[in-house]
């Protein structure tokens, strides 16, 4: 079953629109809604994960586009500053989905972005300050 | 086949020692035997880079004209210590900025200077005959100061606790943020390559020792603070909780960016990743053995973070092998474990030990005065009292 991660842009207008409802009621789609900006009256952000059939995915994603939405393959990512990472491991601990994790035998830092829900914790833990979210 | 210290610093000179790093020797003595590893090994390198908070430097700025008595001196906004001689300071990891707080402490100052920044010195002082100056507001760097030194009272903690948290708040510690209900489990030393867990008594490491810290060639400068000899130990001898530490002094001139990173923890403080490596000379098959433990040989005991109490209570002992495999059992339930302690560059520091050693660049030096040994002393709380108490 296909699932991918999209970023949502919604003109100011389009911002209250319940479009999870549609895509789960009308196109059979499982939204996972990973983190979103949205203010009435403003341009708003979402990053979604649509998970579903394929032969609904794509109807599903044009429904969004023909609400006016924006949508474009996820550029949302964690990005690390390896010069300044001293691969301590501590943004592992607090990473509950798992997509950090350490190397038992290397002890290099791993990264699973599929995993990854974009909560931050670890970009609060590092001591560093060697990780960002770009969103 | 012991070996004595001249012996092994003969074979240093000629570069005929055999030096291999704790893992290496660990891994030589599953295969072939103590006995035969302790024949054919000379040295043992350690190493282990985690945050140590009692650390900092002892900076000279040398004289202005007209000279000034610094009083309350800052370096990059951080308060460095106005008690001592006109233009001497210390810097202490953990001063935070009086302007951007935790974020950019004494830590973050010693890392620009090594770094190579020039930062920005501010110093008061009620002006005396001899020192009129009352302000002085100027840049250095490290090359402009006369001298400038690690002296940290308290590193390489021998062995240390695994942090988890069973209330039902996040709490941010100094050994992270510690997820409610059992949530995840911190833990922090370098485990088979640590330092002061290679030589479990102290026999080799002592005041006086040659040792690696970040990347400069330093000393054992003293017990280091909490020093406690007494703690629990195994059947090998080895602390199953926080035991021995070391003073460690060393030009900060020296030191390498590689070696020492500045620490934010949130919700916590500033502090600072030292890098420490120690050089174990394999005199006899007695210390061999404790050379020879691996992770899955070392334990450490599970501490409950969530009880803020001097004495919190302890949730069992698992192995460092366990904690690395990202994931320890405690009554039952799983929980994931992530480490504070750089393995990674553990291994660097004794690789690059070991590379010292081997390319005749450091040679060992027999402790001037053993540290505190087992017996002799523990570590006493502070009690609250009034004066009249005493």
């Amino acid at each position: 079953m296909p699932r991918k991660r999209f970023d949502l842009t919604f003109p100011p207008n389009q911002a209250t629109k319940p479009i999870t409802y549609h895509l789960v009621k009308d196109y059979d789609l499982t939204p996972n809604i990973l983190r979103a900006q949205i203010q009435p009256g403003q341009e708003g952000r979402m990053l979604l994960e649509i998970t579903g059939p394929r032969e609904s995915f794509d109807a599903g994603v044009a429904f969004l586009e023909q609400e006016g939405i924006t949508v474009q393959p996820a550029a949302t990512d964690i990005r690390l500053d390896e010069d300044a990472c001293v691969l301590c491991g501590l943004c592992t601990a607090v990473c509950r989905p798992g997509a950090l994790t350490m190397s038992a035998e290397t002890g290099a830092l791993l990264f699973d972005k599929d995993k990854c829900v974009y909560c931050e914790a670890c970009v609060v833990a590092c001591p560093r300050r060697a990780i960002t979210l770009s969103f | 086949m012991a070996k004595t210290w001249d012996e092994i610093n003969a074979r240093i000179a000629a570069g005929e020692a055999v030096v291999m790093t704790a893992e290496e020797f660990g891994a030589l003595a599953a295969e072939e035997g103590v006995p035969a590893a302790a024949k054919k090994v000379d040295v043992v390198t350690t190493g282990t880079f985690g945050p140590m908070c009692s650390s900092g430097v002892v900076l000279n700025f040398g004289h202005a004209d007209p000279p000034i008595r610094m009083g309350e001196i800052t370096l990059n906004d951080v308060e460095a210590y106005g008690g001592l001689a006109a233009v001497d300071t210390y810097l202490g990891v953990t001063q935070p900025s009086r302007t951007k707080g935790i974020e950019y402490g004494g830590a973050h100052v010693i890392e620009d200077l090594i770094r190579g920044k020039a930062v920005r010195l501010r110093a008061q002082s009620a002006g005396t005959d001899c020192y009129p100056r009352t302000e002085i507001d100027t840049w250095v760097t490290l090359d402009d100061l006369n001298q400038a030194y690690f002296f940290n009272p308290r590193n390489a903690y021998q062995n240390y606790a695994v942090a988890v948290n069973t209330s039902d708040r996040a709490i941010h510690t100094y050994l992270g943020t510690l997820l409610p209900h059992l949530g995840n489990a911190t833990y922090c030393s370098a485990g088979a390559l640590s330092p002061l867990l290679n030589d479990p008594t102290y026999r080799t490491i002592g005041v006086g020792s040659r040792i690696f810290v970040a990347g400069a060639a330093g000393y054992v400068a003293w017990e280091g603070t909490q020093h406690n000899p007494n703690q629990t130990r195994d059947d090998s001898g080895v602390p199953v909780a926080p035991a021995g530490t070391l003073a460690v002094i060393a030009d900060l001139k020296a030191a390498s960016p590689e070696f020492y990173s500045a620490a934010t923890f949130t919700g916590y403080g500033a502090s600072a990743f030292v890098g420490i490596g120690v050089p174990i000379p394999v005199l006899d098959e007695e210390i061999a053995a404790t050379l020879a433990l691996t992770d899955a040989d070392i334990t450490a005991t599970v501490i409950d973070y969530g009880v803020a109490r001097r004495s919190r209570p302890s949730l069992g002992r698992v192995t460092y092998a366990q904690l690395r495999s990202g994931e320890i059992e405690i009554d039952g339930k799983k929980v994931q474990t992530g480490p504070i302690s750089s393995i990674a560059k553990a291994r660097r520091i004794a690789e690059e030990l070991k590379s010292w050693i081997t390319e005749q660049r450091f040679e060992l030096v027999k402790p001037l005065q053993l540290l505190p040994q087992p017996g002799s002393q523990g570590v006493k709380p502070l009690e609250i009292r009034s004066e009249e108490a005493n």
